[in-house]
């Protein structure tokens, strides 16, 4: 008799991906549903997903979605919980929705230690409009609106969520994990397992800040943007665990 | 009629919302309303309901889109300046067809504008406020029993149809204490929302609450859809108060607190044997047309906190059929009821 080593989540529906070669969404998206397999959470899960590349999530997630408006999702989430306390509810967002014009919705979410899980796709561009300055594109990076390079002078510098979140009281978990290599794809997994799991133990605000790639945005191949992840982003985006309360208590 | 109780009208909101099964309340300080938050605070916790101070007038409003989304009854409140924050997600509400209640306590703008009584965001109630086609149930109480009774309704509008409604007063209102009594208020109509985002439990297909429509022809499809059911709202929902039409020279329509100015300034009219008449508009959206179309004055007047942005409804209702004057005062000052009475005989000396 054959054994099943491998299978598509149920969580995650049948429809082909649309996002580009070489996107970090498909992986995330695969590993979230992973999760709430393993957690056999699928009939509980209210999914909120963003303004940006991940607008159409819906499509390929296999449970209830609601759509928000850019950066709103951490409110949005908030009035899902509040009114259905015994649900999953995570959003999915952007570093555009979430670090920039969402930025209000994110820290007042996190300090209210809002039992939702954040799910935070950082991939330092904005995708979905053409590929224009994120608040997280790395200094000298070269965007549609930074076509000299993000000169910091005049555009500031790039948003540290996690290391931002982790001076509140508020959060429960802050973790940035990157899909790079297999090993740092297996840790993407294991704190999104962890964040929603705090949700159903009722711990408050976890967020997981994924480093991710937009090779089209980017004018890379998949490989070379992979790459540009290794070279450029995990060094002014360093990987690890921000805030653990569990750790703190022990 | 039960028990009567002396209550501020934004007081008697809360406990109006209350009464009609709204335990989900998201809000954001802002004068003159803010005694409505404030009762919400006290109450909920009692009640097994939720009061959340939002970091925003934007964040709370979609707090609202969330819980609304998620089937229960929810209820945020602002005035001006914070209505104009949550215009987006107004327009979100509407476009998911979610049901809610947005109360707005109106005061004097544009900008920062002041905190005294207005009527001023007329257009933005009637109009949408925020982008594309869509229009909001706009109610206009002018009492605090009123008040009470309207938010009862306008819960069980707002699921019977699945549109965003408003409840439009002003901060007249909104502070001012009148005896009112809670027993009669309509009772709470709880429409089933298969549609609801609740989780499948794995026993249905996925909910999708969205707004997004890349296709132009599928976008078209769902707005006329919309369309649709606001057509049968303005067929059934026209709402009006009405006396003194049949042989009127001239028909002074105001809403609100206004229409409180109006009734006295009629009084001292007939009394000196001028012929005016009343037509109160109860519902600002559907505008309540047909009757404009029933009745033959030589005049009509729109007396309004504003600059006069009820005439253009006044016109395109009563279709010309007579000029449409106006009357008023803004920024915060309350016509008297003097000036409308000097403002007909002008008027009526002009029409003659």
């Amino acid at each position: 008799m054959s054994k099943t080593i491998y299978a598509k989540p149920k969580s995650l529906t049948d429809t082909t991906f649309r996002y580009c070669p070489g996107c970090s969404h498909g992986i995330v998206h695969k590993l979230v549903c992973e999760v709430i397999d393993e957690l056999d959470i699928q009939g509980k899960t209210i999914a909120v997903e963003p303004v940006g590349c991940a607008v159409t999530a819906h499509n390929y997630f296999n449970f209830d979605v609601v759509q928000a408006a850019h950066g709103r999702a951490p409110a949005v989430a908030t009035g899902i919980k509040r009114s259905l306390p015994d649900r999953i509810v995570f959003t999915y967002q952007g570093d555009g929705d979430l670090a920039s014009i969402g930025t209000a919705e994110t820290v007042h979410s996190a300090t209210r230690g809002e039992n939702i899980t954040v799910i935070f796709i950082n991939n330092t561009i904005y995708g979905m409009t053409g590929g224009q300055m994120a608040p997280t594109s790395l200094p000298g990076q070269v965007t549609q609106t930074s076509p000299y390079g993000r000169d910091t002078h005049t555009q500031g510098y790039p948003v540290r969520i996690c290391e931002m979140l982790a001076t509140l009281d508020g959060p429960s978990y802050i973790a940035r994990v990157s899909t790079d290599t297999v090993p740092h794809i297996k840790e993407a997994k294991k704190a999104i397992k962890k964040a929603f799991e705090n949700q159903i133990n009722g711990k408050g605000f976890s967020i997981v800040e994924i480093l991710s790639t937009c090779p089209t945005n980017w004018g890379m191949s998949p490989i070379e943007a992979m790459k540009r992840l290794q070279d450029e982003m995990i060094p002014y985006y360093p990987l690890g665990v921000y805030k653990d309360v569990e750790e703190v208590n022990e | 009629m039960g028990e009567k109780v002396l209550m501020k009208g934004n007081e008697a909101i809360g406990e109006a919302a209350i009464r009609s099964g709204c335990r989900h309340f998201f809000g954001y300080p802002i004068t003159p309303q803010t005694e409505l938050s404030a009762y919400m605070v006290k109450k909920m916790p009692k009640i097994g309901g939720v009061f959340l101070q939002a970091e925003s007038e934007v964040a709370a409003i979609n707090m609202v889109y969330g819980a609304a989304a998620a089937g229960v009854r929810a209820m945020t409140s602002s005035s001006s300046p914070g209505i104009s924050l949550k215009s987006e997600g107004i327009s979100y509400l509407a476009a998911g067809d979610l049901p809610c209640v947005i109360v707005n306590i109106v005061r004097g703008g544009p900008g920062l504008g002041g905190i005294q009584p207005a009527q001023s965001d007329y257009f933005q109630a009637t109009r949408g406020g925020g982008h594309g086609d869509y229009h909001l149930i706009v109610l206009a109480p002018n009492s605090v029993q009123e008040l009470v009774y309207l938010t009862a309704d306008a819960f069980n509008l707002s699921d019977e149809y699945r549109i965003p409604v408003m409840l439009l007063g002003d901060g007249t209102l909104g502070q001012m204490m009148e005896p009112v009594d809670f027993d009669s208020i309509p009772e709470p109509v709880y429409a089933e929302k298969p549609w609801a985002a609740t989780g499948t439990e794995n026993k249905r297909d996925k909910n999708v609450i969205e707004t997004l429509f890349l296709e132009a022809t599928e976008l078209e499809e769902r707005v006329l859809e919309r369309e649709k059911k606001y057509d049968v709202v303005k067929e059934k929902l026209q709402r009006y108060e009405a006396h003194n039409t049949d042989d009127a020279d001239i028909i002074i329509s105001s809403y609100g607190i206004t229409s409180r100015v109006v009734e006295t300034a009629v009084k001292i009219l007939r009394d000196e044997g001028i012929k005016a008449g009343v037509i109160r508009p109860i519902t600002l959206w559907p505008f309540p047309e047909k009757i404009y179309k029933q009745v033959k004055p030589k005049a009509f007047l729109s007396v309004e906190m504003s600059t006069g942005q009820m005439v253009e409804d006044i016109r395109l209702a009563c279709e010309c059929s007579a000029p449409v004057y106006f009357c008023g005062r803004t920024g915060g000052v309350i016509p008297t009821p003097d000036e409308v009475v000097q403002k007909v005989k002008d008027i009526l000396k002009e029409v003659k």
